[in-house]
């Protein structure tokens, strides 16, 4: 009985699915560029879970080696994205990405 | 007691993923976001994946929220927006819609999936995993083995990156005080 209520690698993917559609619908429903930053970090947090749930079941370490390099790019991918939306934000009162769609000519 | 852990961890992971969707003030979705990078440690943990889990909280706990909690105060939305106003009609049922599909999408193929793709036993199980260094040795002989150059690669990149941010702000600031 508590042997078969032993979390399995289907519940740790699971919850990464949750997380990934959480993460999804919080782009989709809000407007601060930073908070739609923040999910976009939740989406890739999902995906590294999956990838480390799998690793250690199908006997090689090279998941957790893709998780590294996704921290990584993801690490350059907020500085970038931080500085644009700095630049685009500076001297905005509100930050919302509606307002981008000013710069359309 | 393994479900003991799984079960805290998701919970915290699930409620700071929808504080950091449904809170309107821009600091405390950061702090939310927090907890659930603090939960997906925990599991990395849970998972025998040590050294991710210590990279997990240094780098995205520690320096990537910081960074977030820095731009909010640097421009100046360290107030709560009005989450209540919905610019566009219908796009929240219609989100709210996309998300319970995709996550029915993903779900099916998960539990219809994982017992043919999981061979269980058969990898880095915990029981054969006795030293504690294993995980930290294994990842490294991957990292500096296998993959040492898309590792070379990765470092032009993140020097690539702080160049780049470098020169977007300041040459923004530079069009600035020239126009003034």
């Amino acid at each position: 009985m508590i042997a078969a209520a032993e979390p399995t690698t289907t519940w740790y993917l699971l919850l990464s699915a949750l997380l990934f559609v959480i993460g999804m619908v919080g782009v989709m429903i809000r407007r601060n560029p930073l908070v739609m930053f923040m999910c976009i970090e939740l989406m890739l947090n999902a995906v590294n879970l999956s990838f480390v749930s799998l690793a250690p079941r199908v006997a090689n370490i090279d998941g957790q080696t893709a998780v590294f390099f996704v921290m990584v790019v993801a690490a350059a991918e907020v500085v970038v994205g931080l500085g644009i939306i700095v630049s685009i934000m500076r001297g905005r009162t509100h930050a919302t990405v509606d307002d981008v769609a000013e710069l359309k000519g | 007691m393994e479900l003991f852990v799984f079960i805290c961890a998701a919970v915290m992971v699930l409620l700071g993923a929808l504080g950091v969707i449904l809170r309107s003030h821009p600091v405390h979705a950061a702090l939310s976001l927090v907890l659930t990078l603090f939960g997906v440690a925990v599991l990395f943990v849970a998972q025998d994946a040590h050294f991710l889990a210590a990279v997990q909280v240094i780098v995205y706990a520690g320096a990537i929220v910081v960074l977030f909690l820095f731009v909010i105060m640097l421009l100046g939305v360290d107030k709560a927006e009005d989450i209540k106003t919905e610019p566009l009609t219908a796009q929240r049922p219609l989100a709210l819609v996309l998300g319970v599909g995709v996550f029915a999408v993903l779900a099916t193929a998960i539990i219809t999936s994982t017992d043919s793709v999981v061979r269980r036993g058969d990898g880095l199980s915990p029981t054969e995993v006795a030293d504690p260094d294993a995980n930290i040795r294994q990842i490294a002989r991957s990292i500096f083995g296998d993959y040492v150059f898309a590792f070379e690669v990765v470092s032009i990149l993140l020097l690539v990156a702080v160049v780049g941010t470098v020169l977007l702000t300041r040459r923004q600031r530079r069009v600035e005080v020239v126009s003034k």
